[in-house]
């Protein structure tokens, strides 16, 4: 049992808000959905989901575009009666309360608001107390507090009086929030609280609702960006075709394959800088592959590479943005990817070591010293295959491709100038790198 | 807090506005009296009550059980002309007070529907009240030998308001399945039936013969005529009305959020919205049977308030009710004036529609 819900018990004076303190449901989840099935129309929007949230706990709802997100978090937030199942905020069936009683427990801030008339920021702030105070009542002590406090969380404040029709993306969702937070619930639902805000401003309302996680609320947000959803939440829920396909902590969930299953993409999963969050990378799609073209770590032979290997070494020749690209659709293709000679700090080293990929490099500017040029040239002769990116083969780089027969080189674009390098494979668009390193492996260069 | 205080300075303004219009209205006509007598009739015609006792007064037979009487007093007594007493207290004051009270709940209804609808364009009459009181006025009017006994009994402006609530509560079952109203539902289900009602009353108007003169007089919206015991039934059923849809104005305000936002701030809406919707349908009807259609005040009254005022409804419903009284008693006043009396909506709609569209294209009013 949290802080927060303690101070809850002083402040409710009302008899069924006692029950959020219920010592009996101490040990249960605090939000708690079972086999919540929604079917409008004919279409089944949502199928059998079970989630169990942790009182003072953050839990990321993601999923494609009509996964069934909003439904569910709709039907969390007693907006709608599931056709079977129950949602239960501490131990209580939402569709037995009255929608005073679950305003009380549960604060929604919508996805999307018409906020286009001229109340104030304040007035807005203030329906909040709507749940706690009597029809008849004037605003009292403990709704003035809620509503002051509300805005100070959310820096409001100093825009109390201006009209919300005025407001910018990001003020507004602020202000949603405040007007949520006065509803004092021990829950909070939104649904993608960050999707119309640019990246400092996404950053900044995770930032508030991580603290009021930490404050003792508990929060179930859907949210778009994989990324932050891993930084900020404690267990991510991923929906698809409305199902649970997995739910856990980010790592757990956020797995090439599980991604690549719901939302039919290709990507590749590392680790965000300065955390353990997992970092998600989209890859563009690569046409004619179907599912085997973004096979994750665990890739079969069924992707066409060479049975005896799982991943089949690859070097990469080439610098710059390119590279880079080229780097990341191999690893997520189930190579095991390096790359040299690079210049420290290029586009295409960074990429490497995101995908455990490992890069010889020189310092910037130094030129290609023979150390490393002799480690690039080993790594190049014991990969299955090459990849050569957009080089000046003349820079030091052709003995690196030459210690690969050509037969077993991929050109991909042109050489700035030069002479052309003998290749199985030329390519121009470098999302058929994999295909045509494939088709190098397989022996069937045919058409490269 | 401050809304309240808001509320009431804006309350106390109107209100002291109000008795401007009523005091010069009641000057003006064909004989003139003086501001000062008609200031002295008015107070005159003023009785406070004082206290209560067991009266026997109205006895109407020897077997009664005494009742609690009312002891007024009338604390002025300025001596004045009979005349000027007669025009003022017997003809005009009821008249000019009727426009009061019609102008205000007709104002009250149009600040509810617009907030309900979350509509620019809706008025009181918008879910048919209007043109069900006119079909039910216009038959009594038109054919009332094909009218049954018992409706006859209801006479004109009980028909009217039989037929107003009739048409309301048909579009509302209309819109209305599983227990859920949609309100745009509603609004197109209003629009279909004001059509239906609006050709059933030009099948009747073809049929009026030597009535036709009183048809149209009716449809435009009159208070010619209106005598103390109007003003008696109105002035008790809006105040009250009107006291409820003040208790729901807080729900009224969340409910513009849209419905799902104000459920998930603890309001029962379909519950408030058949409170709102009935409430405002009585009121309206409460006018209209009385006074005929008058477009426009319930319209434009609110949109105007709405700019002064701001969007709550707190204040909104209380402040726009006091100017749309004001305003109707104005209208009447002009409507009268003439030399050929004008149905008061002729006036409402000559000086409502320009100013409106003068908002419009100044671009204040094209949001609630």
């Amino acid at each position: 049992m949290s802080r927060f819900h303690e101070s809850r018990t002083e402040v409710e004076a009302e008899p069924d808000a006692d029950t959020t303190a219920d010592p009996d449901h101490a040990d249960q989840p605090h939000l708690e959905a079972t086999d919540v099935t929604v079917t409008i129309g004919d279409a089944t929007v949502l199928e059998g989901v079970d989630l169990a949230v942790e009182a003072g706990s953050f839990l990321g709802v993601v999923g494609p575009n009509g996964a069934g997100k909003t439904t569910l978090l709709r039907a969390l937030r007693g907006s709608l009666t599931p056709d079977r199942g129950h949602v239960r905020v501490a131990g209580e069936d939402l569709t037995t309360l009255s929608a005073r009683a679950t305003a009380r427990r549960v604060a929604s801030v919508p996805q999307d608001t018409v906020l286009s008339f001229d109340f104030t920021v304040e007035q807005v702030v203030e329906m909040g107390r709507t749940p706690h105070r009597s029809r008849f009542a004037t605003p009292d002590a403990a709704d003035r507090e809620a509503v002051d406090d509300a805005m100070a969380t959310t820096d409001t404040a100093r825009f109390a009086d201006r009209s919300v029709g005025t407001l910018s993306g990001g003020e507004r969702q602020r202000v949603l929030l405040a007007r949520a937070l006065a509803q004092e619930t021990p829950v909070l639902v939104l649904d993608e609280p960050t999707g119309s805000l640019d990246v400092n401003h996404a950053v900044e309302t995770l930032e508030l609702v991580r603290g009021l996680v930490e404050a003792g609320k508990t929060v179930v947000a859907a949210i778009h960006d994989l990324n932050l959803a891993a930084r900020y939440c404690d267990e991510l829920l991923l929906l698809a075709d409305g199902r649970v396909r997995s739910v856990g902590t980010p790592e757990t969930v956020l797995s090439q394959a599980a991604l690549r299953d719901a939302f039919d993409a290709r990507t590749f999963v590392t680790e965000q800088p300065g955390s353990t969050a997992p970092l998600v990378t989209a890859l563009p799609e690569t046409p004619g592959h179907g599912s085997a073209a973004g096979d994750d770590d665990s890739a079969t032979s069924d992707d066409g590479s060479d049975p005896g290997m799982e991943h089949p070494p690859i070097h990469v020749v080439g610098t710059g943005r390119r590279a880079a690209t080229v780097v990341s659709v191999l690893a997520a293709a189930g190579f095991d990817v390096s790359v040299g000679v690079v210049p420290a700090g290029d586009a295409a080293a960074e990429r490497a070591r995101e995908v455990d990929a490992d890069p010889v490099c020189v310092p910037s500017f130094s030129g290609i010293t023979g150390a490393a040029a002799a480690t690039a040239r080993e790594r190049a002769d014991a990969a299955a295959a090459l990849v050569l990116v957009d080089a000046d083969v003349a820079d030091g780089n052709r003995p690196i491709v030459e210690a690969v027969a050509p037969d077993r080189r991929v050109v991909v674009g042109e050489p700035a100038d030069g002479e052309p390098i003998a290749a199985a494979a030329r390519i121009d668009h470098l999302d058929d790198v994999a295909d045509a390193v494939r088709a190098v492996l397989a022996g069937e260069t045919d058409g490269w | 807090m401050r809304t309240s205080a808001r509320t009431a300075g804006w309350c106390l303004g109107l209100s002291g506005v109000l008795a401007v219009a009523v005091a010069v209205s009641a000057a003006l006509g064909p004989v003139r009296v003086p501001a000062v007598e008609v200031t002295k009739v008015l107070l005159n015609a003023l009785a406070v009550p004082v206290g209560a006792e067991f009266g026997t007064r109205s006895m109407p037979g020897p077997l009664f059980v005494p009742a609690v009487e009312l002891r007024y007093v009338s604390p002025f007594a300025y001596p004045v002309a009979d005349l000027h007493r007669q025009i003022v207290v017997a003809i005009r004051l009821p008249r000019i007070l009727l426009a009061a009270v019609v102008g205000f709940a007709l104002a009250a209804a149009g600040t509810v529907m617009q907030g309900f609808f979350r509509n620019p364009m809706a008025d009181p009459s918008i879910i048919g009240v209007s043109s069900g009181a006119a079909v039910g006025a216009v038959a009594f009017i038109v054919a009332p030998a094909m009218l049954p006994a018992w409706l006859h009994w209801l006479g004109l402006q009980g028909m009217a308001f039989l037929g107003a609530l009739a048409a309301a509560f048909g579009v509302y079952a209309i819109a209305t399945r599983n227990g859920r109203t949609p309100v745009a539902t509603l609004l197109l289900a209003g629009v279909a039936v004001q059509t239906f009602l609006g050709a059933v009353v030009s099948y009747l108007q073809l049929q009026a013969e030597e009535s036709l003169r009183q048809v149209v007089g009716w449809l435009m919206g009159h208070l010619a005529g209106a005598g103390w015991a109007e003003v008696r039934v109105t002035a008790v059923i809006v105040p009250v009305l009107f006291a409820v849809l003040l208790v729901y104005a807080r729900d009224l305000n969340v409910l513009l959020l849209g419905e799902e936002e104000a459920r998930g701030l603890g309001i029962e809406v379909e519950r408030t919205k058949r409170i709102l919707l009935g409430v405002s349908s009585l009121i309206t009807a409460a006018g209209v049977a009385v006074t005929g259609v008058i477009g426009f005040v319930g319209l434009i009254i609110p949109h105007m308030l709405r700019l002064v005022v701001g969007p709550d409804h707190r204040i909104l419903l209380p402040t726009a009710a006091l100017a749309g009284a004001s305003f109707l008693v104005v209208a009447d006043t002009v409507a009268r004036l003439g030399s050929a009396e004008l149905p008061v909506g002729v006036v409402t709609a000559a000086v409502g529609a320009p100013f409106f569209l003068f908002l419009l294209r100044k671009r204040e009013v094209h949001e609630l």
